[in-house]
């Protein structure tokens, strides 16, 4: 059979299962099933695996949930078991600081995604060179990518590869972006980046595209993809590593990954630990279609419970207010603001 | 001594000049100098216009004038980095120092909270306004301390992008942690951390500020209503755009406050609120310790007088 144009091509996979995924199960996976997981994906030869609290460094909070264990434990308890793959972790400038960046270094964490808003990269400087400084592999992440058009993206990323960023994410935080915009931001910024600097692309599946932006992302010039086992992650998840893997044995673009035994993981492993089962529904579809940060999901989901406004319409009133990552709190100020304009508080 | 004390602003961008409109109106201070460090800066340009004497050559241009003029307060709108030998030099020349940059020398100051006690301790020669976000979200911790032990206080801070000026921008670190400090020594909080997001919303959206407290045993409901919608007044005195959006909401042991602040609009958009709660502050603590010095109950000490 045919493999097609993109035969030969190497791509490298970071899986999210670890970070991405502890947005799914309320920040609540056992250190023990890290340790499972994150050894499944070593022996399956996965070169980078993210363990953090799903937001990441300093994500333990009210705002973002309490995981069961700190970042560091987490961190180290992978570190101890992983023969060839890298720990990745999430910093995001605001909420994660240096400080802990070096405590999630000294556990053995050795790469980073560094991620702002897709227009606010020069919140970045001090923690991209810090990274650097450490020798860290270090990736520019631009979150909720659709709100930026491509000529922004690319200028967002460049001012990353200008502070010392490796490789530069487009990031669709929201599961929003189409395939042929994702095709536009990274053809672009594959001309205007150094040939060197990397790009990423980190989708959400809310729209049913996780798989055929990620191909259309490594057809524009990617070459590093995040995804996670089964899906597993925010909204209705990320790409799904294992399917991603065989797409790309059938498409004969290199992973180097054993996708039998990802199958083997994600069927046997992560599916029986999800609370509820990651895939598009009402919610998180509606995440994809109004362009809504995935993570809000479950907090719109509680919200609804508590106040009576059902999550749909709050998720679509988030949209309209253009609120981002990090402004989780603003989901049970939007459900009580709409409960009370419906005489419900 | 009668009228008003005589003042300068250092530092000429956007804080400098949205203060310059507040002291303008103030019954107890005179803007007298602004300060610069860039000869073609609007700053410059519009207080020379406002009537004031400027100098682009930063505080070394003010220190040859500051006692022939009789400046006796000086705010720095400068930068953290600077801050410190700014305040040295005046300090030197009896110069009260409001600093409103994070350096944080001098005591934390959040008015409704804590300025009466710094004014009446004496001696101060430095106070320090923590953040826009600490001034937003410390007095809520404080009204909620008052009525009960707050075992962690947490806040998040939402600035409109336009709103958020390169220096914070590149020291977020120093952002976060100055105000993550400053609930727990000026709100009270036995741990505080503080989170900020940079929205880029357009049009621009208003500083919003969300506060957690999680209390000792069970929150007295009634009892932190009154004290958050008393304390809310007192802000209210000098930011008229702080205003409680929804809340306080309990949940077991936990608080939550909403807040949304508004400018004044005197320079900067109203959307601005984290920037006027600032300028705002920091006024307001100037003419706390001016009616003292005024009253002679505080008294700067000035190297002719020595």
């Amino acid at each position: 059979m045919a493999q097609g144009k993109l035969a030969g091509r190497k791509v490298t996979l970071h899986d999210m299962t670890l970070r991405d995924g502890m947005h799914a199960k309320r920040e609540q996976i056992p250190v023990e099933m890290m340790v499972k997981i994150a050894s499944g994906l070593d022996a399956a030869r996965v070169p980078y695996l993210q363990v953090t609290h799903g937001a990441g460094l300093g994500g333990n909070s009210i705002q973002h949930g309490r995981a069961l264990a700190s970042n560091a434990e987490y961190i180290s308890a992978v570190a101890a078991v992983v023969k060839q793959a890298r720990i990745s972790v999430l910093l995001i400038p605001g909420l994660g600081t240096m400080r802990e960046l070096q405590e999630a270094y000294d556990a053995g964490a050795r790469s980073v995604h560094v991620a702002t808003h897709s227009t606010e990269a020069d919140t970045s400087p001090q923690h991209i060179a810090f990274a650097r400084k450490l020798g860290m592999d270090t990736t520019g992440f631009l979150m909720m990518a659709h709100l930026n058009d491509a000529r922004g993206l690319t200028e967002q990323a460049l001012l990353m590869e200008s502070y010392g960023a490796q490789t530069v994410y487009v990031t669709d935080s929201a599961g929003y972006m189409l395939t042929d915009d994702v095709t536009e931001a990274i053809s672009r910024m594959r001309d205007a980046l150094r040939p060197e600097t990397g790009i990423g692309f980190h989708g959400h599946h809310n729209l049913g595209l996780g798989i055929a932006n990620s191909i259309a992302a490594i057809a524009a010039g990617a070459s590093r993809i995040d995804a996670s086992l089964a899906g597993l992650g925010a909204g209705a998840g990320n790409a799904p590593m294992e399917v991603l893997a065989a797409v790309c044995d059938r498409m004969g673009i290199e992973t180097g990954v054993d996708t039998f035994a990802l199958m083997d993981l994600a069927e046997d492993v992560v599916v029986p630990m999800m609370d509820t089962i990651v895939r598009v529904d009402r919610e998180s579809l509606t995440l994809g279609f109004a362009g809504v940060y995935s993570t809000f999901l479950f907090p719109a989901r509680r919200a609804a419970k508590r106040f009576g406004v059902p999550a749909r319409d709050i998720l679509i009133e988030l949209g309209r207010k253009k609120m981002i990552g990090g402004q989780e709190d603003m989901i049970q100020d939007t459900a009580m603001s709409m409960a009370r304009e419906r005489g419900l508080l | 001594m009668t009228g008003k004390l005589r003042v300068a602003i250092v530092g000429s961008g956007n804080i400098g000049t949205d203060l310059l409109y507040k002291l303008k109106r103030s019954p107890l201070l005179e803007p007298v100098w602004m300060v610069g460090i860039d000869a073609a800066s609007e700053g410059l340009a519009r207080a020379r216009e406002m009537g004031l004497k400027t100098t682009h050559d930063g505080v070394d241009g003010l220190v040859p004038h500051v006692l022939a003029d009789d400046i006796r307060i000086a705010f720095d709108a400068t930068s953290a980095y600077v801050h410190p030998e700014n305040s040295r030099k005046l300090n030197e020349l009896g110069v009260l120092m409001v600093d409103l940059t994070p350096a944080a020398i001098g005591p934390l100051c959040v008015p409704p909270v804590n300025l009466r006690q710094i004014a009446a301790s004496g001696g101060q020669m430095n106070v320090n306004m923590i953040s826009c976000a600490g001034q937003a979200t410390i007095p809520i911790v404080a009204a909620v301390a008052a009525v009960q032990p707050v075992d962690y206080a947490e806040i998040i801070a939402s600035l409109s992008s336009l709103s958020v000026g390169p220096g914070t921008r590149a020291n977020l670190d120093e952002f976060t942690a100055t105000t993550s400090n400053a609930l727990e020594k000026v709100g009270g909080a036995r741990r505080g951390k503080a989170l900020a997001v940079i929205n880029p919303a357009d049009p621009p959206l208003i500083m919003r500020n969300t506060i957690y407290c999680e209390v000792e045993g069970t929150p007295d409901r009634e009892a932190i209503t009154d004290s958050v919608l008393k304390m809310i007044e007192q802000v209210q005195v000098y930011v008229p755009g702080y205003r409680l959006v929804n809340g306080p909401d309990f949940e077991g042991n936990r608080v939550a406050v909403f807040m949304e602040v508004a400018g004044l609009g005197d320079y900067l958009p109203t959307y601005a609120g984290n920037l006027d709660i600032m300028t705002a502050a920091a006024a307001r603590t100037a003419e706390m310790f001016a009616q003292g010095i005024l009253d002679g109950t505080i008294t700067l000490t000035r190297p002719e007088t020595v």
